[in-house]
């Protein structure tokens, strides 16, 4: 089921879910920007097809051959002086509709609510290949610097002829430019008026250096809180239309699982209720949700169904089915010197993202055009797979994203959207789906679930002269050790694996690390070294260290024994740019069988801050996520159905689970700045791990690591 | 099925002609469009849909427009007093207490409620009150400070 297609695009192995970007060409000629936006200075910044390529970024093309620049976002400064951006970026609660505002407003010292950004639009934006792989930051982030500080050097260039003074007596402040003299000053709607001025800008283009940020590098309020707060804000299944009803899909009662006869009579009479069965499609329409879940039980289905196998078989399964491996580095003497061998079997269960808005679209279908609001991750991929579905061409499709309740990774494919439009084509009227907390559990795919084996050896003194790491069906996200190991040999073994698997926070980093972090502890314990000691030991990479000895400075390491009962644990490494350690202190207690994380610091590095509090804020909420699939998040599942398909089967982390949470941050503005959404993850299911074996001498390897509570090993 | 057309919310009659049987919720957001209520679970685990009836917090998935009766509903919009913000939403943007935002609502009613209750609520109090509710982004930490912000605000008599 997860077998990934193969694509010329550089994505990582374990995104299944991602297909090829689509075959779109959004060349707006420089009369259509005018005509769409108005009169102004527009500023565009090409990226071209290479550097596309190299971040994920670029969609499908020929073979080889020469492919043109592609637009990935454009600024416009309007008659009136109003400053829109456009980008394809998509806001899922990363707070990224903030941070690219403030990488404008700095650029162009204008007030952050002067900027309106408009985003995720299929119509109104540059094409975007998807928000994930934390690359918004780095790109997106990058790029509207660039932009903005080309639209304030075109605004400077205009404003010197406009006042005929010296270019270079100007300044510019508050949305206006000004000369020495007291009357020397334009506004940007004076300089922008009747001007059709388009500017491209490229990679190379010049920005304000990261030391001299005044607006980006603070920690500013989200620019649309207040939405929030008040309950404004229109999710996608916040959105209405005229004369919009809601719609319902008949599921099957397991996965493959194919139709054999369908009655629909019942559900048919009910007053209002329209059944669509289109193949293996089933779903209807209905005045009200009531009505809606009412009609889809009276549906008579008979299915066939295939034997599958059950969530007890399936680290075996893994291991049987293992493909010859296509992932390799490393030589094979694993250990060839060495006091001390130690072969170990760390295991991943799957798990679901549990996004708090589960998948929803609204799709509206008015001449031949179908307009689809819903909450992805890939708002051009989904337009692709629309357009694809209903035959139609990719004009005539347009996508819009409202800023999202959330996604983690789990909202890059566009099934709701695809069911939506479905019904709506044929009901002749706007359909809102929005997926019930069941059908998100079990219709969404999971984060793969996997087997790590993990081969050492270390001599006396705590040199590690051996490691093998093979890791089947979760991936290969961060699979080599950052330590310095001579003999590394680290391999992925795709397999036939039994769920829909993909993309999740971090991707299989959490994995990888888990496995590496926790058998460093045990090997720290072989040679009785202290666990953070023995890591600096076998570790050269100084942004690694850094972050290492940062958090063991604020959390205390060293400094005294954990109480009684309590126990403490650290880990550490690196994914995507970013340089993560973590160090937990926990109860466990042996007798009742429980675990509380009591606090947790992290210590992360991800270049310069691009806005502290919201970058500490994503840092916290991934340390909690990751505390959920520590302890006790599993999907569990029997011949081919999710038997916890809702929040009271499946445990997720709430206000008693949360630790007190320290972060620091350690901000290096010499380095460009890496996205944060996802490595924070990374270091604290491990940590949690070691700080229970050094309070129990209980050494768990499997996530989660107590579902039912600390059991005796 | 008994019909219900009259709903109290936020201050305000409502006249409507909808089955009973339905849920609080879906009538909120797909009748009255007061879509600040959010759907999480529709099985009473996340506290998204929190409003209050007569002051007292339920989960609107559950509960069926039937029950309501005249009991007076307060959701999320009906918060906000002549433009200004109660001291908790206040608190709420101070403090960052969330990300995608779509639990905010329900953490907010909920942290009404937990304060008409206990005006002054300790750590413990707090995480007791809201364990109802969840956050998938896990801004627990800062929603605590929220609450004990909004406190603060509310004993002060501050706006
Ligand atoms: S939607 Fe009502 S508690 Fe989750
Ligand atoms: S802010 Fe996203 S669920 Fe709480």
């Amino acid at each position: 089921m997860n077998t990934p297609e193969t694509s010329p695009i550089s994505l990582e192995p374990e995104r299944y879910e991602l297909h090829a970007a689509p075959l779109y060409h959004f060349d707006l000629g420089r009369r259509e920007f005018f005509k769409v936006l108005g009169c102004g200075v527009v500023v565009l910044f090409l990226i071209d097809a290479v550097m596309a390529q190299e971040s994920g970024g670029g969609r499908r093309g020929g073979r080889g051959g020469q492919r043109p620049a592609e637009i990935s976002a454009w600024l416009h400064i309007g008659e009136d002086g109003a400053v829109t951006v456009f980008t394809g970026k998509v806001e899922v609660g990363q707070n990224i509709r903030t941070s690219l505002t403030q990488a404008v407003a700095e650029e162009l010292r204008v007030s952050v609510d002067s900027i309106r950004m408009v985003m995720a639009d299929t119509q109104l934006t540059p094409f975007d290949a998807g928000t994930f792989g934390s690359r918004t930051t780095p790109d997106m982030g990058t790029q509207l610097h660039k932009v903005a500080a080309a639209a304030r050097e075109a605004l400077m260039d205009l404003a010197a002829e406009f006042l005929k003074v010296d270019r270079t007596s100007l300044v510019l402040a508050e949305g206006r430019i000004s000369g020495k003299a007291a009357t020397e000053t334009v506004t940007f709607g004076q300089l922008t008026k009747g001007q059709k001025l388009l500017k491209s800008v490229s990679d190379k283009s010049a920005a304000t250096p990261v030391d001299e940020w005044k607006v980006a590098g603070t920690s500013m309020p989200k620019v649309n809180g207040r939405e929030f707060v008040t309950g404004k804000h229109k999710y996608t299944s916040d959105i209405t239309r005229p004369g919009m009803i809601p719609g319902r899909i008949l599921r099957p009662p397991s996965f493959g699982a194919t139709l054999k006869s369908i009655d629909t009579k019942a559900a048919e009479a009910m007053l209002g209720v329209t059944v669509v069965h289109d193949g293996e499609f089933v779903g209807l329409t209905a005045p009200n949700t009531l009505v809606a879940d009412r009609a889809v039980e009276a549906i008579h289905a008979e299915w066939t169904t295939k034997p599958q196998i059950s969530s007890a078989e399936l680290f075996d399964s893994l291991k049987k089915n293992a493909k010859a491996s296509p992932e390799r580095a490393g030589s094979a003497e694993a250990g060839t010197v060495a006091d001390h061998k130690l072969q170990q079997t760390y295991t991943v269960a799957y798990i679901a993202h549990t996004p708090l808005e589960p998948r929803a679209a609204v799709a509206e279908w008015k001449d031949d055009k179908l307009t689809v609001w819903t909450g992805t991750q890939r708002p051009f991929g989904v337009r692709g797979d629309l357009a694809q579905a209903f035959g139609i061409p990719e004009e005539r499709v347009h996508v819009i994203v409202p800023d999202t309740g959330s996604g983690y990774g789990g909202k890059h494919t566009g099934e709701a959207a695809i069911e939506a439009a479905r019904l709506a084509k044929a009901a002749g009227k706007p359909v809102k789906l929005v997926w019930t907390r069941e059908e998100e559990f079990t219709w969404a795919y999971f984060r793969p679930a996997g087997v790590i084996d993990v081969t050492s050896s270390v001599s006396n003194d705590g040199t590690i002269t051996g490691w093998e790491f093979h890791n089947y069906n979760s991936g290969g996200s961060a699979i080599r050790s950052p330590y310095d190991v001579p003999n590394q040999k680290t391999e992925f073994h795709s397999t036939s694996a039994p769920l829909r698997s993909g993309s999740y926070r971090g991707l299989a980093a959490t994995a990888n690390h888990f496995a590496r972090e926790v058998h460093m502890d045990e090997l720290a314990r072989v040679v009785k070294m202290d666990p953070l000691a023995f890591r600096l030991k076998n570790l050269k990479d100084p942004r690694l260290r850094a972050v290492l000895e940062a958090a063991a400075k604020a959390f205390g390491w060293g400094t005294s024994k954990a109480p009684d009962g309590h126990g403490f644990g650290i880990a550490g490494g690196t994914e995507k740019g970013g340089y993560v350690a973590t160090c937990v202190e926990v109860s466990a207690d042996r007798k009742t069988g429980s675990v509380k994380v009591l606090r947790a610091v992290t210590a992360f590095e991800c270049g310069a801050v691009v806005n502290p509090d919201h970058l500490k804020n994503q840092i916290e909420g991934a340390m909690v996520m990751g505390l959920g699939g520590a302890l006790f998040e599993a999907i569990r599942f029997e011949n081919g159905r999710i038997t916890n398909p809702r929040l009271s089967g499946y445990r997720v982390p709430r206000f008693p689970d949360a630790p007190a949470i320290e972060v620091v941050l350690v901000n290096r503005k010499d380095l460009p700045s890496a996205g944060a959404g996802e490595a924070p993850i990374i270091g604290i299911a491990p940590a949690i791990g070691n700080a229970i074996c050094d309070a129990t001498g209980i050494r768990l390897r499997s996530l989660p690591m107590v579902p039912d509570g600390l059991k005796e090993g | 099925m008994a019909r219900v057309r009259q709903l109290h919310v936020n201050g305000k009659d409502f006249q409507i002609d909808v089955d009973g049987e339905r849920s609080l919720l879906s009538v909120l957001r797909d009748d009255l469009d007061l879509t600040g209520s959010k759907y999480g679970c529709g099985e009473g685990q996340c506290g998204a849909c929190t409003v209050l009836v007569d002051g007292v917090p339920i989960h609107s998935c559950l509960a069926t427009v039937g029950g309501i009766l005249r009991r007076k509903v307060t959701t999320i919009e009906g918060l906000e007093m002549d433009g200004r913000l109660h001291p908790l939403q206040e608190a709420f943007l101070k403090t960052n207490a969330f990300q995608c935002g779509y639990c905010t609502s329900g953490m907010i009613m909920s942290g009404v409620a937990l304060l008409q209750k206990k005006p002054n609520p300790s750590e413990e109090e707090i995480v007791a009150g809201m364990k109802g509710n969840i956050c998938r982004c896990g801004a627990y930490q800062r929603i605590v400070a929220a609450i004990k912000e909004g406190a603060k605000a509310l004993q002060q008599g501050v706006k």
